[in-house]
């Protein structure tokens, strides 16, 4: 199917910045994405990444200044209202009137649209009838998100923008919006989402780009993005429990053993099995019986963050 | 990567300018309705000036009677408030909460919404010549019947330079110097800027920046049709002028983010 997003070589610079003599400031080096209909397109990177720059890019709040966007086949900067009746967008600050309650709110973003989504029904999926009766001012930072979402969907959209969905929900929550989002992409919706938690692009994405300060820094499915690193070094950390204040064996290079806290140690750097037998043999010789002993497999978080410190080192 | 994209156009879900534009101005007009502390700018005040002026004798050398002299530049003073004041400081907080951005990416998109303003704007406005219009009336009012046509002309005209200004304050300083410039501006144009005395009653080392001033030209203008039923010239050129430029003004620096 062909793309519902296309982004390639996007370039945006801030500014002028009046700390910096009044010059620009570049923030996006380059990005470029493809977003696919039925399927969760992530965005993962840390606060200040550039995820979203790119997505205020994709949604046409901003123009680029170099590299081109297209959003259903059209640039989203100063788009025609006929495209913008096919797109839903959740903003992280929300944007949403605080003196407004959510529901007349909803519906006044609803009756924009022919053919509006079932407001009833995503009140009710979202549990707005709960807090229906109190100013969006005084609502919680999760009710605050859940009103946003709903707005983003009250048009019935084709392609919806996500920045920072789980910010601020509680787990019960969290769960509802998972769910909801894991429907639309079942329903053929083209879902781009942004998030710094790893735990929530795991769960969610089919396809994740990785953002660092403006650049790429990698891309591909949750299982390519730690398999491909797991060839190199399956297993993140060894760590085990024992006395405490042992005095640590000299280990090959490669290797990091630490007592993080006390009686709990980490081995980082293990690649091969012999790296794990330069740590039994440490055990056998001094006799030391470790408990609860685990080996972490890599996760996403992991991935990035190697990727990421390896970025810095190359800038 | 090879690229394609889907093809446009597909039908648009969006429904026609006009009906969001509409849809947005009652959303605005009840926003501005529901809200107690522009209640009090866009009505309680202006009705106090007009007492007040009516029976305080201040304005006794304008027109043949107090009333006569007061209601012009309470009309005055009401665009203001609506246009200039209210409109300023909800745009102000509606920027600062994401509620432009978020509003711009619906179909309703940028135009839409500073359409849907002028015309919550012009809705209001309409009530509050019902509302102050029809107390003057009660209190003896006998407008020029010759300077209705040019007087309605004239709150219109007023009312976009004073939206485009209140755009354009709105749009490039933080809400709360929104709020504090809006205020204090409807303070000093209502007293010494033309819009409750006559210009000519400023100081004479204001007198000519005062004469400039929108609001001297919405103020003078509107005594001198609904007073005499003359229509000036000159100050619907300043009006006209001011539009233009704040217009201009705002377009160009309106921060959207």
């Amino acid at each position: 199917m062909s793309p519902s997003l296309v982004i390639e070589d996007l370039l945006k610079d801030f500014g002028p910045v009046p700390a910096l003599d009044g010059r620009m400031v570049r923030v996006l080096h380059g990005i470029s994405l493809k977003a696919e209909p039925g399927n969760v397109t992530t965005l993962l990177g840390a606060n200040g990444a550039g995820k979203s720059t790119t997505l205020a890019c994709a949604q046409g709040l901003v123009p680029a200044n170099g590299g081109t966007v297209r959003l259903l086949g059209e640039d989203p900067y100063g788009a025609s209202p006929a495209l913008r009746s096919r797109v839903g967008v959740m903003l992280q600050d929300g944007g949403l009137p605080p003196s407004m309650r959510p529901i007349p709110l909803l519906r006044h973003v609803a009756s924009f649209f022919q053919r509006p989504g079932d407001i009833d029904g995503l009140i009710e999926r979202l549990g707005i009838n709960e807090f229906a009766t109190t100013s969006i001012r005084r609502l919680s930072g999760g009710q605050k998100q859940r009103v946003a979402l709903a707005a983003a969907l009250a048009g019935n959209p084709e392609v919806v923008f996500l920045d920072e969905p789980s910010a601020g929900l509680d787990p019960q929550s969290r769960q509802v919006v998972f769910d909801l989002i894991n429907e639309l992409r079942d329903a053929g919706l083209c879902i781009v989402l942004t998030t710094h938690l790893m735990e929530d692009a795991q769960r969610l994405s089919d396809y994740v780009y990785i953002i660092n300060d403006g650049h790429n820094i990698a891309q591909g499915t949750v299982a390519e993005l730690t398999a491909h690193a797991a060839t190199e070094t399956p297993v993140q950390a060894v760590t085990f429990n024992a006395a405490t204040s042992l005095v640590l064996p000299a280990l090959p290079e490669h290797l990091h053993l630490a007592e993080s806290t006390p009686g709990h140690y980490r081995l980082d750097g293990v690649r091969t099995a012999a790296d794990l037998a330069a740590l039994t043999g440490w055990w056998s010789r001094e006799d030391i019986l470790p408990h609860a002993l685990t080996m972490q497999p890599r996760t996403l978080e992991d991935v990035f963050l190697e990727i990421a410190e390896k970025g810095n080192h190359a800038n | 990567m090879p690229i394609s994209t889907q093809s446009a156009p597909v039908a648009s879900n969006a429904h026609g300018t006009l009906k969001r534009i509409m849809l947005q101005g009652r959303y605005e007009t009840l926003a501005m309705l529901g809200n107690g502390e522009q209640l009090i700018v866009a009505a309680v005040l202006p009705l106090l000036a007009l007492i007040g002026l009516v029976f305080t004798g201040l304005l006794d050398d304008v027109a043949e009677s107090p009333i006569d002299a007061a209601a012009p530049g309470v009309l005055a003073l009401c665009v203001i408030s609506t246009a200039f004041t209210g409109q300023g400081i909800a745009t102000g907080f509606d920027r600062r909460y994401g509620v432009l951005r978020f509003l711009s990416t619906t179909p309703l998109g940028r135009a839409g919404l500073i359409y849907g303003k002028v015309v919550a704007v012009l809705t209001v406005l309409v009530l509050q010549v019902i509302v102050i219009g029809g107390i003057s009336l009660l209190m003896g009012w006998r407008p020029a019947v010759a300077g209705i046509p040019a007087g309605i002309a004239l709150l219109v005209l007023g009312a976009a330079a004073f939206t485009a200004l209140g755009l354009l304050v709105a749009g490039t300083v933080r809400p709360e110097a929104t709020l504090a410039i809006t205020n204090l501006a409807w303070v000093l144009l209502a007293a010494v800027g033309g819009i409750l005395f006559p210009s000519n009653r400023a100081p004479d080392y204001l007198q000519p920046f005062v004469d400039l001033l929108p609001s001297a030209a919405l103020g003078d203008s509107l005594r001198s049709a609904l007073i005499s039923g003359s229509t000036s010239v000159s100050g619907i050129l300043i009006l006209l002028a001011w539009t233009i430029i704040a217009g201009f003004a705002a377009t160009r620096w309106f921060k959207w983010n």
